[in-house]
């Protein structure tokens, strides 16, 4: 079965800027795939390229199958930008009515209105764009996304002007969307709502991807740090279980032990490992 | 078909919001306002007028072509004007404020989007002229009981000069940024204006190198020609007819005119509007 979005060996250049270097990544149906990385690495330009924005200078983008930016490809998509803006005189209510003309969506008001409950903005269904704040815009323009509830829903940074209970709410709503079986792209640097709602994570750093893999794999036990009074040891590799035999062989070696740590690395710690010392 | 509405329809509010009509009926009216008084002052007081020695037409033919001439320049400059605010940021302007990319994305398409952009100022461009041209073409009658030979092919060719305008505003608008895609049109139509004078000054100083510039330029710029065949049909059987012409405002050659130019302008049109589609679905957003 196709991928509900692959990219192959992906390039491209602005001018002389690379930002992208091949770049292979593919977000199976039903997963929620995270990007993450710093500013610059190529994040936006991928999932662009990905849902027809710009044109790649090689390689592959594909959507269920179909090339990316072509009209079946546009069809299962939903995309919210990470730059965008919906005309201020528009009301909400307004905005997903014209999105669902332009999808052919038949939900009608019902549509409309449990998207607008589901991203927290029931109330604001009769209010205009340009009374809304950065928030409820971002908000809106998720709504706007899931208008026809597309296949493949790909996020540029969704909660980037949200506050911690916007967050919540599209924290909600992704967990939400995976249990319908919704697959999903999502461009983020916040590494905490990655963590949370991804079963996959990429990690890009200029135009490549430095790392790969469920945020369990990311995070995985690191060792055991063991201070005794030959100072302190690490044990690479042993995990919370060994700790318990590492202080038992140190005590019967003669050791006086002082202290026991199991290392475990975060995401946090694998992302800046990654990415090194770049700040975003 | 429906979205092709749902997006004209979009561009049109859009106008609505940017009190774009507000302006231009403002303008028109403003130039309504004053063609009338002129058109009463002229026709009140007609045994006062003796046209030029070259011209051989009497002074009611004379004064209503040239009244009329004015006001098809008016007309023109009105809709370019028009033409161009609608126009100017469908691509560029549109994307640098975000407001493109959701709609692109959309199983609408790029090209679907641009024609529909293309043919909802059309639609309205076309209304506004002919009904600046109709109403001018009223007050002329009811002021000064005069009617060109031609009336309603003058105003389709305004209409029409109209429209490879917007074509050209967006094409630039794929290109340049809406502040300096609006300068490069008005300076089109500037250039355009420019070569219909050289016609004038080439025939005053009776120099064939100046006029076969100012066919040129009409040539690469053809709503100056559908402006100059235009004023050719408000006086196609008046005697004296090149003196007569150049007479009836500055901007006005009339050395190009036709069906070639016509046939020219509909191509002129579809090469720019193809251009326009071209480099739109290449574009980076
Ligand atoms: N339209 C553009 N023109 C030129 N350079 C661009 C353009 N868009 C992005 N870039 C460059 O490409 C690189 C990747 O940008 P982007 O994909 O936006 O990164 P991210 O989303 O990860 O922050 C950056 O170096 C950026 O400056
Ligand atoms: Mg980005």
């Amino acid at each position: 079965m196709a991928h509900a979005l692959a990219v192959h060996a992906l390039e491209k250049r602005y001018g002389s800027v690379e930002a992208l270097k091949g770049v292979d990544l593919a977000v199976e149906e039903g997963e929620l795939v995270g990007l993450l990385g710093p500013n610059g690495a190529g994040k936006s330009t991928l999932v662009k390229i990905a849902v027809g924005l710009v044109r790649a200078t090689r390689g592959r983008a594909e959507v269920v199958g179909a090339r990316a930016g072509s009209r079946a490809a546009r069809a299962e998509l939903g995309y919210l930008a990470e730059l965008f803006r919906f005309p201020g005189w528009y009301t909400a209510d307004e905005v997903l009515a014209l999105h669902q003309r332009l999808t052919h969506s038949t939900g009608g008001a019902a549509e409309r209105k449990r998207l607008l409950e589901r991203v927290a903005l029931a109330d604001a269904s009769d209010r205009r764009v340009d009374g809304m704040s950065k928030g409820m815009q971002q908000r809106l323009g998720i709504a706007q996304a899931l208008i026809g509830s597309p296949r493949v829903l790909v996020l540029d940074e969704p909660t980037s002007a949200l506050d911690p209970a916007g967050r919540r709410v599209v924290r909600v709503l992704l967990e939400e969307l995976r249990s319908h079986g919704a697959s999903v792209l999502l461009n983020s640097h916040l590494l905490s709502e990655i963590e949370l709602v991804c079963d996959r994570v990429a990690i890009l750093r200029a135009g490549e991807v430095v790392a790969a893999g469920s945020p369990a794999e990311l995070s995985r036990p690191r060792g055991v740090e063991l201070e005794t009074d030959e100072g302190v040891r690490t044990v690479e590799g042993a995990t919370r279980e060994d700790a318990a035999r590492l202080v038992a062989e140190a005590v019967a070696a003669g050791r006086r032990v002082y202290g026991v740590r199991v290392l475990t690395s975060t995401l946090e710690d694998t992302y800046l490992e990654a990415v090194g010392d770049e700040v975003s | 078909m429906s979205s092709v509405f749902t997006i004209a329809g979009y561009g049109f509010r859009e106008a609505v919001r940017r009190k774009v009509f507000a302006v231009v009926v403002l303008l028109t009216a403003a130039f309504l306002a004053l063609f009338w008084l002129a058109n009463h002052y002229v026709f009140t007081r007609l045994s006062t007028i003796s046209p030029p020695a070259d011209v051989h037409v009497d002074t009611r033919t004379f004064a209503g072509a040239f009244l009329l001439g004015l006001a098809m320049f008016a007309t023109l400059f009105l809709g370019v004007v028009l033409a161009v605010f609608l126009t100017l940021g469908v691509v560029t302007g549109d994307a640098e404020r975000g407001l493109l990319q959701p709609l692109v994305v959309r199983p609408i398409g790029r090209s679907t989007l641009l024609l529909s952009r293309f043919l909802g100022a059309a639609a309205v461009c076309i209304v506004y002229v002919l009904a600046v041209y109709g109403i001018a073409l009223a007050i002329i009658d009811l002021t000064g009981h005069w009617l060109p030979p031609s009336k309603v092919a003058p105003g389709l060719e305004l209409a029409g000069g109209v429209v490879i305008v917007i074509a050209l505003s967006i094409l630039g608008s794929v290109v340049l940024s809406s502040t300096a895609n609006g300068i490069a049109v008005f300076m089109l139509f500037g250039a355009g204006l420019t070569a219909g004078l050289l016609g004038t000054i080439g025939h005053a100083l009776n120099s064939h190198s100046i006029e076969h510039a100012s066919k040129v330029a009409a040539w690469a710029l053809p709503f100056e020609a559908l402006y100059q065949d235009g004023l050719r049909l408000i006086s196609s059987d008046a005697s004296g007819l090149t003196g007569f012409l150049l007479q009836l405002g500055p901007f006005g050659g009339a050395y190009v005119h036709g069906w070639g130019i016509r046939v020219w302008s509909a191509g002129y049109l579809c090469v720019a509007l193809a251009l326009a589609l071209l480099a739109f679905s290449r574009r980076d957003l």
